[in-house]
């Protein structure tokens, strides 16, 4: 039996082929961890090739969990544990491993030809060249074929069970429960026995190794998280933000329309509404990205809810659309789940680079509100809050997420729908001016003294017939009208609008627990969880610093200039070169520190720690010298 | 199944002047879009159905502005997209009459994607495809239907753009109704557009229609007194220029034009506009010369019936209908793992 040692904190990361099924590996890991009650943030990591050539260090899939006995707010930098299923694996992922980190390691592909594969000479697992790791060797793959001996399997489906062997190794390893993965083998193989009793087998396999054998010589625990009380489940951001969609559009009482193009990382979210149709949402797969905004903006001017979901190389080809609607004054909910770019970039790899595309990516003035989600299951709240903004104000919006948010996972306190306030169309149904020669007309674009927004009419509705266009429009009317005077009117009213939203939009609040802090982090988007626990750290070590988050980049919240001049030094991480920086800079005439990492992954909070402490250091040292 | 059906009837006749609307047209003197507009102003009040419930939709280019003039619901929206944008109109809303209105450069130049998988996925709508073989409103370049060799702004040497032939691309595009009228015959006009309406799934007309100003007689020689129109009616024999010439099939399958005079009876096509096989229906579109037009068949090419893609979506959602949508909604935030947690 071994000792039993409690720890706050653990991150493990599954790394083996992409046809491994390291996804679901950790899927089910994170799971039974969900279900345990600990605090979870995951980071799957995968190449855009679905099965690329095996045994390859670019064919290399992982799936990184962070879980902990308290709050944690993301997936960590650096594993404690790493589980290599191939020296591929191993190969690709040890430079992230930090000494003394332990590696549990698959031994069946540790041939020479494989090893030459990725460029070993020799055998690191016999060469002593980790010597600084706990390493931990085991023939996975043999010890699965043995479990599942007798199941009538061949030789390579037997192996196959190699990920479910490891499972359930680390499932002992780390004290999870193992019921509900029990329950899930058996659903999603009901149709296949053989494979479900052998991927039990070798589940309950690994279970069973870490139990009786002294590989290990001692058995964790991690505590569970304290959480507010309520029913919890795990969610990604695609399906929080597949899942906000649906309540703000049931809260509006309209009809959901997703039209879309299959695009990575935005793809689920397309998936998990088409299967909505029990619930009424309409979706609609485009012949191409345009098509789809276009549907989308169709159906709103029909009086659905018009949504589109893409990533970058679809926002450019969909931005003609966009002005469109901006031009219409209809809803429309764009979601981007941004990716690296540009042009093709990184599919599979996050960026939040296409800020300055979202505020400004049309030709003509043509302003509407971008909100960015912060965490995975924020993109609930942000998708919710993005539909009652383009309906109340008729406008469309711009949604980011990012591939990061939307693979990640996080346990989600289920929202109670009742106390979600309700969304009103206000459609117009009677006539609401008069023309030239005294008649009683409807104006469609009269609009509301307070939000600016436009009377929305929709088709069947009596006596309100009217067209509209992406020509410039008569104030009110809505005619065509080239007139330069009112074309610069409307200009400015389409200004006007988007600052209208201000007032839906709360100040920026600030967390500067001492008051006096002298540097202000400023951070949007994804770039929360690293940010946040960065900043922990920070202050750990006796440094002041002020947090602050934008869910709103446009509008901005109407105190954010004061925020940022009570400040000496106002820092930026981005995932781009600098894009919130720029327009902060611009319009606040305050110099912002730039933080800029592009690598296709989260900002490491490690270096992110570091180099706060040292823009900390240095500006309380220029103000020490200043106040003598 | 009617195309119209589900759509609201009128209480009270309406007529052409219902359905003009208070702004001037403004297409140039002698442009046949004015003829097309005024049949169907006057088709509209035929179809009895409630003025609120049609949509026009329309891309870019002179036959585009259409919407304006017409007193319903419209939208004169961007370059090509209008079928897109009609898609989702239908698919919300099968109480609507939909209508898309392009011309040949909005729908087969930039917008033949959307154009051809509107065709295939026969959306409820009508497509009226205004070809006047030019770009008009930017004022007079080659399209997509101009011949090899047209001389214009910016093909001063001659074109050497192969053109489409509108209606084999429709019918290649699995189109369900494909038919070709002509803005100078009225009643022609109104007889295909009335059939348009009422066909359920994609409708799609190409008007030849003369643009006097980039384009002049364009479709001249169809319309002279040797009358070259070749007017296909459903279980006639397809004959045209006074009886003179008749449409025969060879024994190789091939169609051609022959002399009624030197032929039997018995060998002239009989056209079947509901032939599920679109071969014949192609065969006949390709009589129409890519070149000078000596001469067109006219009428309705192709008339089959097929689900339209915006009933089977709404059936798919119609039949899964939860009776509480507030309750199945939070049943599928909830998912199928959820645990509790006390406040610790």
């Amino acid at each position: 039996m071994a000792d039993q040692l409690s720890l706050d904190r653990v991150v493990i990361r599954f790394a083996g082929d992409s046809g491994d099924g390291m996804q679901l590996t950790g899927d089910r890991f994170t799971a039974e961890t969900a279900a345990f009650g600990n605090d979870i943030a995951t980071l799957p990591n995968f190449p855009a090739e679905i099965r690329a050539p095996q045994g390859t260090l670019h064919g290399v899939s992982s799936f990184q969990l962070h879980f902990a006995n308290f709050d944690i707010v993301t997936p960590g930098d650096r594993p404690d544990v790493l589980v290599a299923m191939n020296p591929a694996a191993l190969k690709a992922n040890l430079k992230d491993l930090p000494t003394g980190g332990v590696i549990i390691v698959d031994t069946a592909d540790f041939t020479p030809r494989n090893l030459k594969k990725v460029g070993w000479e020799s055998n690191p697992l016999e060469d002593g060249s980790l010597a600084n790791y706990s390493v931990h060797t085991l023939d996975l793959t043999g010890l699965a074929q043995g479990a599942v001996e007798g199941f009538g399997l061949g030789r390579k489906e037997a192996s196959r069970t190699k990920n479910m062997f490891a499972l359930g190794l680390l499932s002992w390893l780390y004290s999870r429960p193992i019921d509900g993965t029990l329950r899930f083998l058996s659903e999603k193989f009901a149709q296949a026995p053989d494979i479900r009793d052998a991927n039990i087998a070798a589940f309950k396999a690994g279970h069973a190794y870490g139990e009786t054998t002294e590989a290990f010589e001692v058995q964790y625990t991690v505590a569970p998280a304290p959480v507010p009380k309520g029913r919890y489940r795990q969610v990604s951001g695609n399906l929080a933000t597949a899942y906000g969609l649906m309540t703000g559009a049931h809260k509006a009482g309209l009809q959901l329309f997703l039209g879309s193009y299959p695009i990575t990382p935005a793809s689920d979210i397309l998936h998990e509404l088409s299967r909505r149709k029990d619930l009424g949402v309409m979706t609609f797969q485009a012949e191409d990205e345009i098509a789809a905004v276009g549907a989308a903006l169709g159906a709103s001017f029909a009086g659905s809810l018009g949504v589109t979901t893409t990533s970058g190389p679809g926002m450019s080809l969909k931005s003609e659309t966009i002005g469109l609607a901006v031009m219409t004054e209809l809803p429309l909910v764009v979601v981007n789940v941004q990716r690296s770019g540009p042009s093709t970039g990184m599919p599979t790899k996050t960026e939040q680079a296409d800020l300055l595309q979202a505020m400004y990516g049309r030709n003509g003035e043509s302003p509407l509100p971008v909100l960015a989600a912060k965490s995975s299951t924020d993109c609930f709240d942000t998708a919710l809050e993005a539909v009652r903004i383009a309906v109340k104000y008729r406008t469309p919006v711009i949604m980011l997420s990012d591939g990061y948010l939307a693979n990640g996972a996080e346990p989600w306190m289920l929202p109670d729908l009742s106390e979600i306030e309700p969304i009103e169309p206000g459609f117009a149904t009677e006539v609401n001016g008069t023309n030239a020669k005294g008649e009683d007309v409807f104006l469609p674009y009269k609009r509301d003294d307070d939000t600016l927004a436009r009377a929305w009419a929709i088709p069947g509705t009596p006596g309100l017939e009217h067209r509209i266009g992406g020509l410039e429009k008569a104030d009110g009317g809505g005619n065509i009208s080239y007139d330069p005077d009112n074309h610069e009117k409307m200009t400015l009213m389409r200004r006007a609008k988007l600052r209208a939203v201000v007032q839906d939009i709360p100040d920026l609040e600030v967390d500067d627990p001492t008051g006096d802090a002298k540097v202000l982090v400023l951070g949007w988007g994804s770039t929360y969880g690293p940010i946040t626990a960065a900043a922990r750290r920070v202050r750990l070590s006796g440094r002041k610093v002020a947090l602050a988050h934008l869910r709103h980049l446009n509008p901005m919240p109407d105190n954010l200039g004061d925020i940022l001049h009570s400040y000496d030094k106002v820092v930026v991480p981005e995932m781009n070169l600098g894009q919130l920086a720029v327009v902060l800079q611009a319009r606040h005439a305050k110099h912002i520190t730039r933080y800029s990492r592009v690598r296709g992954l989260p900002i490491s909070l490690t270096e992110l720690e570091v180099d706060l402490s040292a823009e900390i250091d240095a500006t309380e040292e220029e103000a020490a010298k200043e106040d003598n | 199944m009617s195309g119209l059906a589900g759509v609201p009837l009128s209480l009270e006749p309406l007529g052409k002047k219902d359905y003009t609307s208070d702004q001037e047209v403004r297409w140039c003197p002698g442009c046949g879009d004015y003829a097309v507009l005024s049949t169907f102003q006057s088709m509209m009040g035929t179809l009895g159905i409630k003025r609120e419930n049609t949509v026009i939709i329309s891309g870019i280019g002179c036959s585009s502005r259409f919407p304006y003039y017409v007193d319903t619901y419209g939208m004169h929206s961007i370059h090509g997209r209008a079928p897109a944008i009609a898609t989702g109109v239908a698919l919300a809303r099968p109480d609507l009459n939909v209508w898309v209105v392009t011309g040949d450069g909005d729908a087969l130049s930039i917008g033949g994607n959307h154009l051809i998988h509107t065709l295939r996925r026969n959306v409820n709508l009508t497509i009226l495809l205004f070809n006047n073989r030019i770009y008009g409103l930017t004022k007079g370049q080659y399209s997509p239907t101009s011949e090899l060799g047209k001389l214009t702004k910016s093909s001063p040497y001659g074109s050497v753009d192969t053109p489409f032939n509108p209606i084999t691309l429709a019918l290649g595009a699995e189109a369900t109704f494909v038919a070709r009228t002509i803005d100078s015959d009225r009643q022609h006009l109104t007889e295909v557009l009335t059939a348009a309406a009422e066909h359920r799934g994609t409708s799609l007309v190409e008007i030849y229609q003369n643009c006097p100003i980039f384009n002049d007689d364009a479709f001249s020689t169809l319309k002279g007194p040797e009358g070259l129109l070749i007017k296909l009616v459903h279980g006639e024999p397809i004959t045209f220029g006074a009886g003179e010439f008749a449409v025969v099939r060879g024994a190789d399958g091939d169609i051609s034009i022959a002399k009624t005079s030197e032929i039997d009876e018995s060998s002239i096509v009989v056209h079947d506009e509901t032939r599920e096989d679109p071969s014949l229906a192609f065969a006949l579109a390709r009589l129409t010369e890519p070149g000078i037009l000596r001469q067109a068949p006219v009428g309705i090419f192709r008339r089959v019936e097929r689900p339209s893609y915006d009933d089977l979506v709404r059936d798919q959602i119609a039949s899964l209908q939860p009776e509480d949508s507030e309750a199945a909604l939070a049943a599928v935030l909830a998912g199928p793992d959820t645990w509790e947690a006390d406040e610790r």
